[in-house]
This record gives structure tokens, C-alpha cells and sequence, in this order.
């Protein structure tokens, strides 16, 4: 045995079920010491599921753990802690108001190595062996994501992880930053630690990785080498068959213009501004393509044309046609309500689908109707329409549902993602507004919605798309709108434009004028 | 590899898992197991004091149906429970908690008693309407103060309605020494009896309270399951974000939502004046606000299950009293074992959710 395939993880016939479901069946899994290990599958394949049995969150149903070739049992994530398994979240778990370093010794008995001196720094070592960028000294809420991001990391390395799983770490991050990622996770495989990295997106897979593990619907497929793969045998693995990975973009025919946002501010409850003077046009026949790092005021744009989110300043005038006369109204300042009566048919599937778009527990025929309930006659509700309405959706979109009937949130993300996106859709909309359309939905599922935007706009709606996979967005979109810290950095054609250039204006160290 | 070793294997005794959607069979099963439970638990109890289980349990049944006139009894119990089940079950779906039915009853009371007091020239049948619908419209009324408050300024409705019980409850207090309303030739502070034209009249022994609660009933499940109004409720219940997205006006319908569930509980008091009491007091409500969130609870917010729930929370109460006459058991030791059926029933909830797997049990694969 040579040093390189010293096992530092070995899991055997791990099983799992929630319920009715099964997450995981007779996985197995090996980590070995000083390598960089993807772990690749769709949503609910149980990529997550594997990784928080590793890290003590979960317990198993069946199966055996062996750490450095001893038998373990982790019943808890301080039992993980214990054997150098660290696990990194999509979610920071970080205090704002205290400092980096107090944050990464939160928890720990005080001792000699917490004085602050001291540990300044044992991090500044941390920091300066792997090419880390961060002062000690910096308040959590001073950070950028990707900051926030090498704080969680430097936390697990300095309570002595070494074996290190991180749960998509690239979805928060601009190009040119998961590129000094990689680089960090390469020098720290320099240094023998094992890493695994939980993913979707292929193309990172193929940069940084050493080996790929692929799961599907709970069950592991292979375990390959990287050198040995490419897009297409990943996909098929993932996937179960072949798949054809190109997106569609249709040329732009009978652009009329739909949408006029001017200066558009808003601010939040603690007056931090979440749209900064934001102005644009959208346009009936395109999709509006929006990018940016998460938070950057997607949701509250939406929100803002949708009348969710109160807008300080600015107009967003829509035009329409009345009788042949063209009239514009503004949307500012008005209720949900008001702009569902003046008759504009705007449609918008929300980034929270269960939590704004739908009712997880109401069945679909309930949910269909939820926009259009008042538009009957008489004190009842009309579930008869309704109900016509879902069985048409179910055959049209091909929901996989026991019935309609059945609580919504019962359904898988795609299914759910379906039913929102078809109501939108039947109700004949102008506009149409889609919050992260694809989000934890399976290639399949994704390739359909995005012909379905297509379709819409194929019929004249104005589509305006947020996304976060860039691949994505710049295959499908007619223009692309990007978005920093509440600001438009630029309005550019996917065409004419590199994906480093949108990089630099999601961070915003570049800035196009916007007017073009 | 010592560093490693410290770890032993230690594998968790008892893990919690949750279970699919439970079949009735599955429900019916647990609850009748969780009864059995009870009722054994309870023989202990009654053991312990010095009585024979058997006996007791022999006599609390007969003191609900034994005669007719401990069914009747055992009815006018469960009437005003249903009702009141209903009215906070309205307030629950919405997930606004009404803790002031107890307060609302009052009021309702006050408004009935009012009419009875100043309106003395009505005749009968146009008295008890007018009392009805002023008990309705007064804690219809009462009720919405907390929820313009939640509305606006997203206040804790909880604590609100729990404290306003106590501003009706020495209201009643007050009144109770006021001129025209106190008793005539007493100094006591109790308020007059109704004259008997102000009395609900009686259907098969029992006054019409229960057919009115019937009607409810039904009223009440087509409010919920058919209108507009219901699904708004249970939209907004279930998360506002949706509701305001959906283009509903939040605070109008948690306005609205709370008059209703007032004036249901107002409809209470005047029920318990007009038909059982035939006067108003501190003991018009008797912790009926409290006891009808148990029945909400136990019947889902179901208001054909609540006919069930409440008949059955009245049986054990008038088993209780009847107990501690005949066997002289102490009222709190009754109140102990009512206690212990209720909590044996709302705890099996858990093993209709999850079941526990046992170490050593676990399966593979």
C-alpha cells in the first residue's frame, strides 16, 4: 500500500430512510488520504444525506464507518469533531457582530491557544499555509460571502479537521472566486488533507477534483477518476441516459417594450439599501437574463415589481395596450391586490416556491386556484374550474402526482416547480417573472422549464429570468442584467461577453455604463 | 492511529423515526390503546385511595347516562364547549391564538344581559334575537382589538387576548354592584335573574342551545371548506408571505377572521345566560375559553369531530362530579384522573407521528 491510498474514510452498505423514503441504500464510499473527491448526483440522490451521516447530524439505519481503518460510530457532530471530520454548510453558522477569530474559537474551553494573541496568530499560520485571505481581526459582517466562507473553513482547520467535506461551496461564489477556492483546496490536498466536495456542476468536478463518486436516487453508481470522465459520461451516470446538454436560444422576434424600471430604490427595516437606483427595460419576446451573487437584491427586484417589497424611490412603469392606446402604469405603491385589479397579468414564480408561491399542505387544486379564487362570482369558491384546471396542468406539464388531491408539498422539487410555473403560465401572462426556475431540480426537470420560458417567449411574454448557475444564463438569455450589492454593474449581450467579464461585474470591480 | 481509539463504538439505545401518514386503523388502534392506558393509570390512582376501580368507573358512566336527567346534564355541558370549540378553532386555523374566548364569552354575556335589563318591553322572541345578536356583535367586537393590534403593529395575540379575559372578568365584578343590574332586596353582589321571557325555550328537555349548535356546526364547515372566505383563512394560516403574494389583504382577514371567532364565543354567553344560568356571573365562562382548545386541538380544528371531542370532555366532567358524591372522592383527585385521560390521549399523537426503533433492531438495507 503506498502512501497515496492510505484510506482515511471507508463506509460500508450505509442505508437510510425518512419515512417512506429511502434516501440511501447499501452505499459504500471510500476517502482516501490527500485527495480531492466529488460527490456528484441531482437533488435527493442522497449526496447531502451520505455527507451528514459522516458528519454525526444523521444516524444510519444499517451499515458500518471505518476512520483510519477503525470502527466508528458517530452519533453526534461533536463525535465527528473528535475523529478530524469538519464539514462546511451552505449555510454559515457564523456570529456577525464578533470577530473572525472569535468566531472560530466559539465554544472551544479557554485555554493557553485561545489568548488572543496566540491564536491571531495560530490563524495567521492557517491563513498564510493554504493562501487564505482574511485578518483576524475583521468583523463577521464586514466580510463578503466568500470571506464568511474562509472563516467556516479556517474554523474546522484549526480545531484540527482533516478530513474536510464541503456542501457546495461554489453556489455563493463569482468565478474568480471559486477559482482561489480550488486553489486553496489543492494546497491543502498538498498538505494530505482529505477533501470532499459536494456538487452539481460538472465543469468543477473536472477542474479540481481527483476522483468523482456518482449517487442517483440513493444508490451509489461508481466511483471513477477524474482524468477518466467528461461531461457527458458524468451526465449519463447522474442522469441514468444519454442527455443532451445544449440550451436552446431562439432568436428574439416582435420585441415591444413591456417594462420600464427607473431608479428604483429600496430600502430595508435597518436602512440598508437593497435596490440601489436600479433602472432597466424589458421587453416583450426576450428573456431578460439576471445574474449576481446570492443577495445582491434579486429577490427584492422581483419583490419590488411584484408590489412584496416597498420601493423608496423611483417608477416601474408597464406598459400595456388598452383599445389600441398604449398607456403605461406605475407600479409603485401598489398592493398585490391592486395590480391583480387594474388587470395587469403579471405572472412571478418566486425563488421560496413553498414558502410565497404555493401552499405545502393545500392539495393542487387549492394552489391552482390561489390567484384567481375572487374572480367567480358569489360568497363560495369555485374548486370545480379549479380542479379542470389542475388535471389539464397534470397532462400538459406531465406532473407526477397521485392525484390532485394530493398536499403539495408531498410532490418532488420539480413536480412542485411545475405546478407554480404552469399556473403562472395558463394564466396568460404579459410578463413573466421566474426567481431561480431550476434550483434543485434534476437535468430533466430543468431542460423542461427552460423550454417552457422559451415557449413564452416565443409568444411575446417579457421574460425575466434570475438565475445563479452563469452556464445557464448565458445560453438562455437575449440580454443579461447584472446585479452587485443592490446596483446594475451592467446590462450585456451573453453573446459578445466572456464569463470572466461577468465575473468582475458580479463583484463589482468592473462597471459597464448602463443606458445602452 | 490512537488518537482514533478513544472513540469506542456507542450505537443510540432508543432513535426516534418518523412515520409515513398513519392509516385510521393505525389511529383508531393508538387511541384505544392510549384510553386502555389511561383508565389502568387511573385504576392505580383510585386504587391508592382506597376505592375499587371498577365501582368508580361503573358510577362515572352512569353519572353521565344513567338517568335522563344526567344525559341532560352532561348535554348542556358539551353545548357551550362545542360552540366555544368552534370559535377558537376558527381563530387556530389561522394560526392566531385565540387564549380570550373565556373573556369573549363574558362580554357576550354582559351585551345579552344588557338587553334583558334595558329592553324589559320587548316581546320574547324578538328579546332573544336582539340578545343573540348583541352578544355577537359586543365580543365579536372585543375580539377584533387584538387582532387590529396583530394587523398593524404585529403584536403578540396571545398574551393580548389572555389579558383581556381578565378586563371582562372585572367588568362582570363591576356591574355586579351597579344599579339595575345588581339583584333587587340583596346587598350580595350577584346580578338578577332573567325573567322567563328572556329564557331559551326547551326542545326534548334541554334548551334549544344544542340545536343552535348543530346548526353551527354545519355552518361552520361550509364557512371553512366551501368559501372564499375559509380559504383565505387557511392560506393565511399556513404562511402570509403566500397570502400577500396571492394579492389577499392580510389584515382585513385577520380582522374579520376574529370577529367571527368573537362572535361565535359571545353566541356562548348568551347561550349560558339565556339557557343554562338564566343570570350572569364570574362562572358564566368557567374555563370553557381554556377547555374548548383541548377540543379544537383533539378534533384537528374538525368541527364534526368536535361534536364527538366536546360530548366526551363533558362526559368525563359530569363522571368527575358524580364520583365525588357518590364515593366521595376529592374534586381535585376527579380533575386528576379527567387530567390523566386527556394527557394519555394527546400524547399518543407522538406514536402516531414517529415510531422508535430499538437498538439491535435496526434493519439493513
Amino acid at each position: 500500500m503506498t502512501k497515496e491510498d492510505k484510506l482515511a474514510i471507508r463506509m460500508r452498505h450505509i442505508s437510510k430512510s425518512f419515512g417512506k423514503v429511502q434516501a440511501l441504500q447499501d452505499v459504500d464510499f471510500e476517502l482516501k488520504e490527500g485527495e480531492i473527491h466529488a460527490l456528484l448526483g441531482e437533488n435527493g440522490s442522497g449526496k447531502t444525506t451520505l455527507m451528514n451521516i459522516l458528519s454525526g447530524i444523521y444516524y444510519p439505519d444499517g451499515g458500518e464507518i471505518q476512520i483510519m481503518d477503525q470502527d466508528v460510530a458517530i452519533c453526534s457532530p461533536k463525535d465527528a469533531f473528535g475523529l478530524g471530520i469538519g464539514m462546511i454548510h451552505q449555510h454559515f453558522k457564523l456570529v456577525d457582530v464578533l470577530t473572525v477569530a472569535e468566531n472560530i474559537v466559539l465554544g472551544l474551553p479557554p485555554s493557553e491557544e485561545t489568548k488572543r494573541k496566540r491564536l491571531n496568530q495560530t490563524i495567521r499560520d492557517i491563513a498564510s499555509r493554504y493562501g487564505f485571505d482574511i485578518k483576524p481581526e475583521s468583523k463577521i459582517y464586514e466580510l463578503s460571502v466568500s470571506e464568511k466562507q474562509t472563516v467556516e473553513i479556517i474554523k474546522v482547520l484549526y480545531r484540527g479537521a482533516n478530513m474536510l467535506i464541503l456542501d457546495e461551496p461554489t453556489a455563493v461564489l463569482t468565478p474568480q472566486e471559486t477559482e482561489k477556492l480550488f486553489t486553496i483546496l489543492r494546497a491543502m490536498k498538498a498538505d494530505n488533507k482529505a477533501i470532499i466536495i459536494i456538487t452539481h456542476k460538472l465543469n468543477e468536478v473536472l477542474a479540481v477534483s481527483d476522483r468523482v463518486t456518482i449517487l442517483r436516487k440513493g444508490k451509489k453508481i461508481d466511483t471513477i477518476k477524474t482524468s477518466d470522465a467528461n461531461r457527458q459520461i458524468l451526465t449519463e451516470m447522474m442522469v441514468g441516459r444519454k442527455v443532451d446538454l445544449a440550451i436552446d436560444r431562439p432568436e428574439a422576434h416582435d420585441r415591444k417594450l413591456m417594462l420600464q424600471v427607473n431608479q428604483v430604490t429600496a430600502v430595508s427595516s435597518d436602512g440598508r439599501k437593497l435596490l440601489d437606483r436600479v433602472s432597466f427595460d424589458a421587453y416583450g419576446g426576450e428573456i431578460l437574463g439576471v445574474a449576481g451573487i446570492s443577495g445582491s437584491g434579486q429577490k427584492e427586484l422581483c419583490e419590488a415589481i411584484a408590489g412584496l417589497c416597498p420601493v423608496v424611490g423611483g417608477s416601474i412603469l408597464f406598459e400595456s395596450e388598452i383599445n389600441g392606446v398604449r398607456v403605461a402604469e406605475n407600479l409603485v405603491g401598489q398592493t398585490p391586490e391592486a395590480i391583480i385589479n387594474k388587470g395587469i397579468s403579471l405572472a412571478f414564480v418566486p425563488e421560496d416556491r413553498l414558502g410565497m408561491g404555493l401552499v405545502a399542505s393545500h392539495d393542487m387544486v387549492d394552489n391552482v386556484m390561489l390567484k384567481n379564487y375572487r374572480d367567480n362570482k358569489g360568497p363560495f369558491v369555485d374548486r370545480k374550474t379549479a380542479k379542470k384546471t389542475a388535471e389539464q396542468l397534470i397532462d400538459a406539464l406531465e406532473i407526477v402526482t397521485p392525484g390532485v388531491k394530493t398536499p403539495i408539498r408531498q410532490l418532488s422539487g420539480g413536480n412542485v416547480q411545475k405546478v407554480l410555473l404552469g399556473r403562472e403560465i395558463i394564466s396568460n401572462p404579459q410578463m413573466l417573472m421566474v426567481a431561480y426556475p431550476v434550483r434543485g431540480l434534476d437535468i430533466n426537470a430543468s431542460f423542461t422549464i427552460y423550454h417552457l420560458l422559451n415557449e413564452q417567449k416565443d409568444k411575446g411574454v417579457a421574460v425575466i429570468f434570475v438565475g445563479e448557475d452563469l452556464d445557464v444564463l448565458m445560453d438562455i438569455s437575449d440580454r443579461l442584467l447584472v446585479l452587485c450589492q443592490g446596483q446594475v454593474t451592467g446590462i450585456v449581450d451573453p453573446r459578445k461577453t466572456t464569463k470572466e467579464h461577468i465575473g468582475l461585474l458580479m463583484s463589482g470591480a468592473e462597471r459597464e455604463e448602463v443606458g445602452a | 492511529m490512537s488518537d482514533y481509539a478513544s472513540c469506542e463504538i456507542k450505537r443510540p439505545l432508543v432513535r426516534m423515526v418518523r412515520r409515513p401518514t398513519a392509516s385510521l386503523l393505525h389511529r383508531a388502534i393508538v387511541y384505544f390503546i392510549a384510553l386502555i392506558g389511561a383508565l389502568l393509570t387511573g385504576a392505580l390512582l383510585i386504587f391508592i385511595l382506597g376505592h375499587n376501580p371498577l365501582d368508580v368507573y361503573v358510577s362515572m358512566v352512569q353519572g353521565t347516562f344513567g338517568r335522563a336527567i344526567s344525559f341532560n346534564e352532561t348535554i348542556k355541558v358539551a353545548v357551550p364547549l362545542l360552540v366555544t370549540g368552534m370559535a377558537v378553532a376558527m381563530a387556530f386555523r389561522m394560526r392566531f391564538w385565540n387564549i380570550g374566548a373565556e373573556g369573549q364569552i363574558l362580554i357576550g354575556g354582559i351585551a345579552s344581559t344588557a338587553i334583558v335589563i334595558y329592553g324589559q318591553n320587548i316581546p320574547q322572541l324578538p328579546k332573544l334575537i336582539l340578545m343573540g345578536l348583541a352578544a355577537m356583535l359586543a365580543a365579536g367586537l372585543y375580539a377584533a382589538i387584538p387582532a387590529l393590534f396583530k394587523a398593524k403593529w404585529d403584536t403578540n395575540e396571545t398574551l393580548f387576548t389572555l389579558m383581556m379575559n381578565y378586563i371582562a372578568l372585572q367588568l362582570i365584578l363591576f356591574l355586579q354592584y351597579q344599579k339595575g343590574w345588581q339583584k333587587e332586596r340583596t346587598s350580595f353582589p350577584i346580578i338578577r335573574t332573567f325573567s322567563p321571557d328572556a329564557r331559551l325555550p326547551r326542545v326534548y328537555g334541554i334548551h334549544i342551545g344544542w340545536i343552535i349548535a348543530l346548526v353551527l356546526v354545519i355552518l361552520y364547515f361550509i364557512y371553512v371548506k366551501k368559501t372564499k372566505h375559509g380559504y383565505e383563512v387557511s392560506v393565511v394560516g399556513e404562511s402570509v408571505n403566500t397570502a400577500r403574494y396571492a394579492g389577499m389583504n392580510v389584515g382585513k382577514v385577520i380582522i374579520r377572521t376574529m370577529f367571527i371567532s368573537g362572535a361565535l364565543a359571545g353566541l356562548v354567553g348568551f347561550i349560558q345566560t339565556a339557557g343554562a344560568d338564566g343570570t350572569l356571573g364570574e362562572g358564566t365562562s368557567g374555563g370553557m375559553g381554556y377547555t374548548a382548545i383541548t377540543v379544537a386541538w383533539l378534533s384537528k380544528m374538525n368541527s364534526i369531530a368536535m361534536v364527538f371531542v366536546s360530548f366526551f370532555i363533558a362526559m368525563l366532567d359530569r363522571g368527575a362530579k358524580s364520583i365525588q358524591t357518590s364515593h366521595g372522592i376529592p374534586a381535585s383527585a376527579a380533575a386528576l384522573l379527567t387530567g390523566l385521560i386527556l394527557f394519555f390521549m394527546l400524547g399518543s399523537e407522538f406514536f402516531i407521528n414517529y415510531k422508535l426503533v430499538f437498538r439491535g433492531r435496526a434493519y439493513h438495507g
